[in-house]
């Protein structure tokens, strides 16, 4: 029942009754490709106007005051700081990893970002670069951005990646696979992968802009946790389309149904096309309103992105002072 | 992640002390007794002083009506009426703001929603009959279809300056003019569009607004030289009018209540259904004639539609109308609180399982926190009688065959939602079903061009689209 409050007239603030999980945790067992197409094909289809008028209502939401800089940070803290280049050398990559552990030289306080993202073969100097400072090293792998070859040279990509010190490996699925029904295969090489991965955390992208419907977007996300994903990722950043706030929204519906069903809380990152933190700030509200608060943190949420992380420090400033700073005022990279 | 308080700010409302009527293209001074009080529903403050209209006052009303009919109105070419209605339709988008934080103060809805929906959705109206006026020829009457002469409207406090809209644009496109007469409760945005009237240079007398109670409505009713009353509001009152109408020659259309059914099967997109039931009965805390307010949820899937439910309803921010990230404001009245609360009580004497969520309520100002009634009957008052608040009562079928009896078990007929992923089966039930409205994987989508309105006990006549015109021309 509810209780009347003296209080003045005030904003209720929601806690977080999102997510119920089970006593214990159970890892689903997939026996065969034909049972999990049984068990795809069971899922829930995903209406496209909802799911994007949803979106856009949450995209309302006005964050003010010690909650929009209390967003900023939290926001700084999950940035993945990104180059993936054929032109990156070690130069570019000793520039991003210091911007990475201090993004704003002239204030300390800023928060250091979660994890640096690059090539493999650039692993083992943004390791040497970062040192002990807490800021993860995360690599793509799996012939990243396209997937086209074999098992066993991703495998070794993957290798490759782990043995020059990468934390985390961003590896991408065989959307080719997936999208001509072989999901046992997609399955199988996020089974592999982890497998390689050991204690290093793997990010499955599915490649949202080439699945093109909300549906196969929420079939690939099972597959991806299903297989043992520590995370789901949107989007390589490298096609047309990448991030979109309803395709987190399914995925994170995606997440929450997942942690319900087995305990296990498995991390979304959504990369491409985030450059403000307007953008930033909509999508921890999403994630707030869907998953809830235990999500809000950078093992749970991550945004993949470079140029975000200024306008995040240009805002951060912004509320801080007053008034906005010229662009010039934060480093380039 | 707790937000905090993002506020709209009241004096962007610009109200006034007090307000007159708007008569032949004046407003009168309001006089100290002839006057009556608006609340903010939301802290029971009081907002303004509005004119208690007279039968005296109608009168006048209707007379400059009648004037500017014979001697201005039905002389105009249709390309200028669309000109006045182009105008105020601009009008209203640029004193959007201003219009939005005056509904939310004087209805008590979120200030989200008069800003996303009540607002544009006005303007959007006039627009659209904008483009009406000067094509009435093709609007399948015939050639030069005739207007009635006088329009008589009286509008619900719901939807305050929407309703007007719905009322004014068609009427004016086909040639009428107007005595408007706004909800007691919810004077202030139809005096603001009175403004906007004046502002738009619309000639004296073709649109006339009298405020007051129920009875300066009964007045506008019974006037004789009214050609045609429009009324939106309650079943009852509807059908007091069409007796009091039967007798004379006036046109009547009446848009009434409604119990409508949100049908959800095995197979609905279970995200966007959630949210669609939610949508269905909470979106202006449930104070809508086509609301869903009863879910008829297939019995294989029900509990688990209600755990997601009640999970969903728990989230729901209830509170502050003018903060922009409130979902469900206050109750419009003390009247409407009571009435909600008999009905709501009288659900657990009848058996059904209660839920209601856990927001704290503001101690003053008319709230009642979102409910959802479980293992209803069709029996049951809760399922038959139109609440009218933030209340949905959730009942079961098994095959689609019961669903179509359960949702046309009523004597009312305004709208349903259907919820599958299947087509066949969408457009199987919703060709059976008896509403007016019907709406496939969504719920509560207005827009001018489709017609709106109910059969049986919800009212007949249609306001939107080419259709909204008939009620209006002599055809």
């Amino acid at each position: 029942m509810c209780q009347v409050s003296t209080a003045p007239l005030r904003l209720v603030t929601s806690d977080d009754r999102g997510v119920q999980l089970p006593a214990d945790t159970t890892r689903p067992v997939v026996e065969s490709e034909t049972a999990l197409k049984a068990m795809l094909s069971g899922l829930s289809g995903v209406d496209s106007v909802g799911a994007e008028a949803r979106a856009a209502k949450l995209a309302t939401r006005s964050l003010k005051k010690s909650t929009k800089l209390w967003a900023l940070d939290l926001a700084i803290s999950m940035v993945d700081l990104t180059t993936l280049e054929g032109g990156d050398t070690h130069g570019r990559v000793t520039s991003l990893c210091t911007k990475a552990m201090h993004p704003d030289a002239s204030d300390p306080s800023v928060p250091s970002v979660a994890a640096v993202c690059v090539y493999p073969d650039l692993v083992a100097h943004a390791r040497s670069v970062l040192g002990a400072s807490g800021v993860k090293v995360a690599s793509v792998a799996t012939a990243f951005p396209s997937g086209r070859a074999s098992l066993k040279v991703k495998l070794l990509d993957v290798r490759d990646a782990l043995d020059a010190g990468a934390d985390e490996i961003d590896m991408v699925i065989d959307r080719g696979a997936f999208l001509s029904g072989r999901v046992g295969q997609v399955f199988d090489e996020i089974v592999a992968v982890k497998d390689a991965c050991g204690a290093a955390h793997l990010k499955v992208i599915l490649e949202t802009g080439e699945l093109v419907t909300y549906d196969n977007v929420r079939r690939a996300s099972w597959i991806g946790m299903l297989g043992g994903a520590n995370f789901i990722k949107t989007s390589t950043g490298k096609v047309g389309v990448s991030s979109t706030l309803p395709t987190a929204l399914v995925m994170l519906e995606a997440v929450r149904d997942f942690a319900e069903s087995t305990g296990s809380l498995v991390g979304v990152k959504v990369a491409g096309g985030i450059r403000s933190s307007k953008d930033a700030l909509r999508y921890l509200v999403v994630v707030n309103e869907t998953t809830g608060s235990a999500w809000l943190t950078p093992d749970r949420f991550r945004f993949g992105a470079s140029s975000l992380l200024n306008d995040l420090l240009m805002q951060r400033l912004k509320q801080r002072r007053g008034a906005y700073v010229r662009p010039d005022e934060f480093s380039g990279d | 992640m707790s937000y905090d308080p993002a506020a709209e700010s009241v004096s962007i409302a610009r109200l006034k002390p007090s307000y007159g009527l708007f008569i032949n293209g004046d407003f009168t001074v309001p006089s100290a007794h002839d006057a009556f009080v608006t609340l903010n529903p939301a802290t029971e403050a009081p907002l303004a002083n509005v004119a208690q209209g007279s039968g005296a006052d109608v009168d006048r009303a209707v007379k400059a009506a009648r004037k500017a009919y014979d001697t201005v109105w039905s002389k105009t070419t249709g390309a200028e009426r669309s000109k006045y209605l182009f105008r105020i339709a601009r009008l209203i988008q640029e004193r959007s703001r201003e219009l939005a934080v005056v509904e939310t103060l004087d209805n008590g809805k979120p200030i989200r929603e008069s800003r996303d929906v009540d607002i544009p959705l006005a303007a959007a109206h006039f627009f659209y009959y904008a483009g009406w006026a000067d094509k009435l020829d093709y609007a399948g009457y015939g050639a030069n279809p005739r207007p009635l002469g006088v329009a008589g409207q009286i509008i619900p406090w719901n939807f305050p300056l929407l309703m007007a809209a719905w009322k004014l644009a068609p009427a004016l496109a086909a040639g009428n003019t107007c005595v408007l007469k706004p909800a007691e409760t919810t004077p202030l945005s139809a005096l603001v569009l009175a403004e906007i009237i004046q502002q738009a240079g619309l000639p004296d007398g073709v649109v006339n607004i009298v405020t007051g109670d129920g009875s300066t409505g009964a007045a506008l009713v019974d006037h004789p030289d009214v050609n045609k009353i429009a009324f939106t509001g309650s079943t009852e009152v509807g059908r007091l009018i069409q007796q009091r109408v039967a007798t004379t020659q006036k046109h009547l259309t009446l848009e009434l209540g409604g119990k409508g059914a949100n049908i959800v099967f095995e197979d609905a997109p279970v995200d966007e259904m959630i949210e669609g039931i939610i949508d269905g009965i909470f979106f202006n805390q449930g104070h809508v004639c086509c609301a869903g307010s009863r879910l008829l949820v297939q019995e294989s899937v029900a509990d688990e539609v209600l755990r997601r439910l009640i999970r969903r309803v728990d989230q729901l921010r209830v509170g502050d109308p003018l903060d922009k990230n409130t979902d469900v404001g206050a109750i419009n009245s003390a009247a409407q609180l009571a009435r909600i609360k008999e009905l709501t009580e009288y659900g657990e004497v009848e058996g059904a399982t209660r839920y209601t969520s856990t927001c704290v309520l503001p101690d003053k100002g008319y709230w009642f926190a979102p409910t959802v009634f479980a293992d209803v009957a069709q029996s049951h008052r809760i399922a038959r009688e139109e609440i009218f608040g933030p209340v949905l009562s959730v009942l079961t079928f098994r095959t689609p065959e019961e669903a179509v009896a359960k949702a046309n078990n009523t004597n009312y007929g305004l709208a349903c939602g259907v919820w599958s992923e299947k087509g066949s089966r969408t457009l199987w039930v919703a060709e059976r079903l008896r509403a007016g409205v019907i709406w496939a994987n969504t719920y509560n989508r207005f827009d001018p061009t489709s017609p709106f309105g109910g059969v049986r006990e919800s009212g007949f006549g249609r306001e939107g689209g080419r259709h909204g015109l008939e009620a209006y021309l002599n055809v």
